[in-house]
Formats: structure tokens, C-alpha cells, sequence
């Protein structure tokens, strides 16, 4: 599904094989309401992935006015997540959902706190634009962060694609393929580490864009979460395979090999 | 942390879904057929029912759940056309066997209905009866201690204590269903079979009798037919699916209302077929 799509809210319901394999919910206004979560879920989504790039572009433009709207627009996302906690809660007292649909809701809750977060993450990038509009940007840099978030929009649209499309085996590559993430994390780590020796001036912008690095890897992380959440919804059963991991940062204190 | 905190909090936490079965198994069936003249009312259900807990039966209406939950006290019998096939024993016991006493078996297998069928006689009289046709008292001092212990045991015995001597029928539904529990305990059965046992009663009565269901289920092996599937969750430790004559899916409780491996149980448990 596009991002376009996503945004508005536009639903194509033959991307839903399972939904449109099973059979409707004997009470219509129920399979009507499981309709409206999803498609809730897919403009936050949407939203989320809108932001996040626009955050970016933003930083990479030095673009205070864009870094704004963005800023802005984070309420609508936080609007959402909290319209459609208010709808899960209502289907459960007045539904009761059991199997598929009770997993289908408690995924809607997890899925859509997950990209709550994404989006205070990008939220957070945006304001670091602002702060570092007026610095000379290290160029390698923010190419290096250009390619972070290309694989965290990626990842997102897969992950919400295999929620449109209740797809469990495109989850689990979302869930593989973050180790890519923070493989590039832990290089513009080292980057900026060497940044900041090299001259204490470069310390205040390095230390935003470590700041923003970093949020990319959680978004990473978030995004993993809901490919686990779909991984549930779909198959019942949770991940148990161990996720590969290679964010060193934790342990790392100086550059090595220097 | 210190280790007895963690120990503590692994002990909060929820078993694993899908856990096997109890090893100890009350009621064992296999390929149990059952006709009612030419209509077969049920297919080669091969089920083991283990002790001391509580089973649910769900199914739309002429599953065939309510007809096995009668074949396990021969309550089928009654009907001239009904036919059973197959075996179902208890503790290994084969309760079809032509030398079984049927009066016996049904002391060891109590019924509840799912209307509440007091005897039009004293709430006394509901109690003892069961105790004095099966010679389970010697003297009216044990009849009145079976009595006063069964209507304690089925939470009964507070509100009826000062007027054992009213009829049974006088009783509200919920306290004459509660009644009907404890006339099926009083012979000490080993199982009690119940058949939509909240069916007529309000949402208070109903929470009653579950609680109760989950008292006795320390001591007795329950199996329970029951319509709402929020019931079977609540009170069963497994659930069997049954759908026309057919038991599609048996499993544990946790596993059949959150990831039933069978798409026909899936759909009836969602509201989603007929």
C-alpha cells in the first residue's frame, strides 16, 4: 500500500487475504468496527512514515519551517492513538473479542503504541533540525543518516504492509532485517566519535546527530515490535527465535584500532 | 533483585499456554457413535477428560455436546431409539458393560440441568434423598450431616438454614439451581455433569454457581455443556469443540479462546457462523 494511501485511510481490501478468506462476523457492526481499526491503524501508520521523512528532509535542508510542521503534525498521530485505545477498550467491554479478534484488538493496542513512539521519535529529529539549522553540517554525516532513515522507512512500510496483509513470514524478515539498521548506527557511532575527538567544537552538533541516530534505531526497534505483535496476530503464537543483534554502542567507550 | 524476588515474581507468572493435559484421566472415550434411529447425532468422538477439573463442551445447537455429555451417565438410556456405540469408561471402567448397575453409575456421575428441577418436597427432602435411596446413612444424625455439609459445599447453607422444612420450589431460580448441586454432591459422585446449568439464571445467580464450579472442582471431575462462550472461558480448564457430531477441537481453555488450531472452532468462537 502506498504511504499516500496509508494517509488518507484508503483500504484495499484484497490486500487482506485472511480477512477476505474469512468469513464475516454473523453481527455486521462488529466486522465493521475490526474494518475501522485497521484502517485507523493504517493512516497512523501513514502519518508516521509522512513525519518521519519530512523530519529528515527537514535536517538535511536545515528547513525550520518544515521541522515545524512536522513538530505540529505529531499531535494528529498522538490523536489517533488515543481514538483508537478508546475503541479497543469499547470493543472489548461490549464485544468481548475471543481468538483472532481478541488477538486482532490487543495487536491494534500494541501496534499502534509502538507507532505512537515512532512518531515522538521524528517529533524529536524535527527539533534537533531546528537547533543544528544554523551549524555546518558534516556532510558524510548526514549522508550516513540518509541512509538510516531510507532503511527505517523501509522497514515501517513493510511492517505495516504485512499488517494490512497479514502477512507473518514478511514480519519475520522485518524482525531479521534491523539488524542492517543497527549496523549503521554503531557506524555513525564510531563516526561521530571520531568527529567530536578531532574538534571539541564539532561536540554540540554531534552530539544532535548522535541524538537523531540513535532515535532512528529506536524507530528501528519499535518497528520490530510490531513485526513480533504481527507475527501473534497471524500465526498465535509469539517469536522464540532470538533476534540477532549487533548495536555494540553500549559497550563501547572509545574509538578502536586508533 | 535479590533471588526470592525473582522467585516470587516467576511464581505470578501465567503457566504456558497450552499445557497437556493432567496425566491423571477420570473419563476416557473412544470412537463413541450415537444414533438416534436412523440420525447420527455424533461421530467417533475419542476424548480423555481428566480428573478434577473442570471441561466445557461449546457448540451451536444440535452439535452433539449435549447428547455425549448424556451418554456419560447412560441418561441416554432413556430414549428408545438411541443407540451408542464405542466405548467410554471411567477410572478405566467400561460404563456400557451389560453387568454395570446404571443406578450405581448415576450415584457416581451426578446431573445439574439447565432449568433447576427441585423435587416439589422440603429442602431438606432435596438433600437426603440421594443419601437415603443409595443406604449412605446409617442414622438420622449422618443423614443431617450429609445434608448440612452438601448445602454448605454448594454455598447454599447460609441462606436456607432456618427453614430446611420450606419447599425447594419456593426457593429463587438461582438458589434452586444451587440446591439441585448439592442433592448431586450429596451421593458424593466423582463426576457431575451439567448441562447449561446457568441458563435461567441472572447474571448475580450465575457468578454464584461459577464460583461454586470452581470450589468443587478441587474434589469432583465437572464437565459443563454451556451456550456462552465467556462461561467456558471463565470456568473450564479445557474446552471441546463439537460441530455436527463431530468433536472438532479439544485443548486447554487458554489455547482454544486465544489461537484455536482449527478454522471451524475459530469461527464459531468469533460469532462467526450460523
Amino acid at each position: 500500500m502506498s504511504q499516500l494511501g496509508r494517509l488518507f485511510g484508503f483500504t484495499d481490501k484484497t490486500q487482506n487475504p485472511e480477512r477476505s478468506r474469512m468469513i464475516p462476523h454473523t453481527v455486521k457492526s462488529y466486522e465493521a468496527e475490526l474494518e475501522v481499526l485497521d484502517k485507523k491503524i493504517a493512516q497512523m501508520g501513514g502519518l508516521a512514515e509522512h513525519n518521519l521523512a519530512q523530519a529528515f528532509e527537514a535536517l538535511q535542508k536545515r528547513d525550520p519551517r518544515l521541522a515545524d510542521m512536522v513538530i505540529a503534525a505529531d499531535s494528529a498521530i498522538d490523536a489517533l492513538e488515543k481514538d483508537i485505545e478508546q475503541q479497543v477498550i469499547l470493543m472489548i467491554a461490549r464485544r468481548q473479542p475471543m481468538a483472532s479478534d481478541l488477538r486482532h484488538v490487543v495487536a491494534a493496542l500494541r501496534i499502534t503504541s509502538d507507532l505512537e513512539r515512532i512518531g515522538d521519535l521524528a517529533k524529536n529529529i524535527a527539533k534537533r533540525a531546528n537547533a543544528i539549522a544554523d551549524e555546518a553540517h558534516p556532510k558524510p554525516v548526514i549522508t550516513g543518516l540518509g541512509h538510516m532513515v531510507e532503511m527505517s522507512l523501509k522497514q515501517l512500510k513493510m511492517v505495516l504492509d504485512a499488517y494490512a496483509e497479514r502477512d507473518a513470514a514478511r514480519a519475520l524478515e522485518v524482525w531479521r532485517n534491523d539488524l542492517q539498521i543497527d549496523a549503521m548506527y554503531n557506524s555513525l557511532f564510531r563516526e561521530l566519535l571520531t568527529y567530536m575527538m578531532e574538534n571539541p567544537r564539532n561536540i554540540g552538533i554531534s552530539t544532535h546527530l548522535l541524538f537523531g541516530a540513535k532515535n532512528l534505531e529506536r524507530v528501528g526497534d519499535h518497528t520490530t515490535n510490531i513485526a513480533e505483535t504481527i507475527h501473534y496476530l497471524v500465526t498465535g503464537q509469539t517469536v522464540t527465535e532470538k533476534r540477532p543483534k549487533s548495536d555494540e554502542t553500549s559497550t563501547t567507550l572509545h574509538q578502536q584500532d586508533e | 533483585m535479590d533471588m526470592s524476588t525473582i522467585e516470587q515474581a516467576k511464581a505470578m507468572m501465567t503457566p504456558h499456554i497450552g499445557s497437556a493435559p493432567q496425566a491423571d484421566i477420570k473419563v476416557t472415550a473412544r470412537d463413541v457413535n450415537v444414533y438416534y434411529g436412523e440420525k447420527q447425532a455424533l461421530k467417533d468422538v475419542s476424548v480423555d477428560i481428566p480428573a478434577r477439573s473442570v471441561t466445557a463442551f461449546i457448540g451451536p445447537s444440535g452439535c452433539g455436546k449435549s447428547t455425549f455429555l448424556r451418554c456419560i451417565n447412560r441418561m441416554n438410556d432413556t430414549i428408545p431409539i438411541c443407540r451408542v456405540t464405542g466405548k467410554i469408561e471411567i477410572d478405566g471402567q467400561d460404563i456400557y458393560d451389560p453387568v454395570l448397575d446404571v443406578v450405581q453409575l448415576r450415584a457416581r456421575v451426578g446431573m445439574v440441568f439447565q432449568k433447576p428441577n427441585p423435587f416439589p418436597k422440603s429442602i431438606y427432602e432435596n438433600v437426603a434423598y440421594g443419601p437415603r435411596i443409595h443406604g449412605l446413612a446409617t442414622s438420622k444424625a449422618e443423614l443431617d450431616e450429609i445434608v448440612m455439609s452438601s448445602l454448605e459445599k454448594a454455598g447454599l447453607l447460609k441462606e436456607v438454614k432456618d427453614r430446611l422444612d420450606d419447599t425447594g420450589t419456593g426457593l429463587s431460580g438461582g438458589q434452586q439451581q444451587r440446591l439441585c448441586i448439592a442433592r448431586a454432591i450429596a451421593v458424593s459422585p466423582e463426576v457431575i455433569l451439567m448441562d447449561e446449568p446457568c441458563s435461567a439464571l441472572d447474571p448475580i445467580a450465575t457468578a454464584r454457581v461459577e464460583e461454586l464450579i470452581d470450589e468443587l472442582k478441587a474434589n469432583f471431575t465437572i464437565i459443563i455443556v454451556t451456550h456462552s462462550m465467556q462461561q467456558a472461558a471463565r470456568v473450564s480448564q479445557r474446552t471441546a469443540f463439537f460441530h455436527l457430531g463431530n468433536l472438532v477441537e479439544v485443548g486447554s481453555t487458554s489455547e482454544i479462546f486465544t489461537s484455536p488450531r482449527d478454522q471451524r472452532t475459530q469461527d464459531y468462537i468469533t460469532g462467526r457462523f450460523g
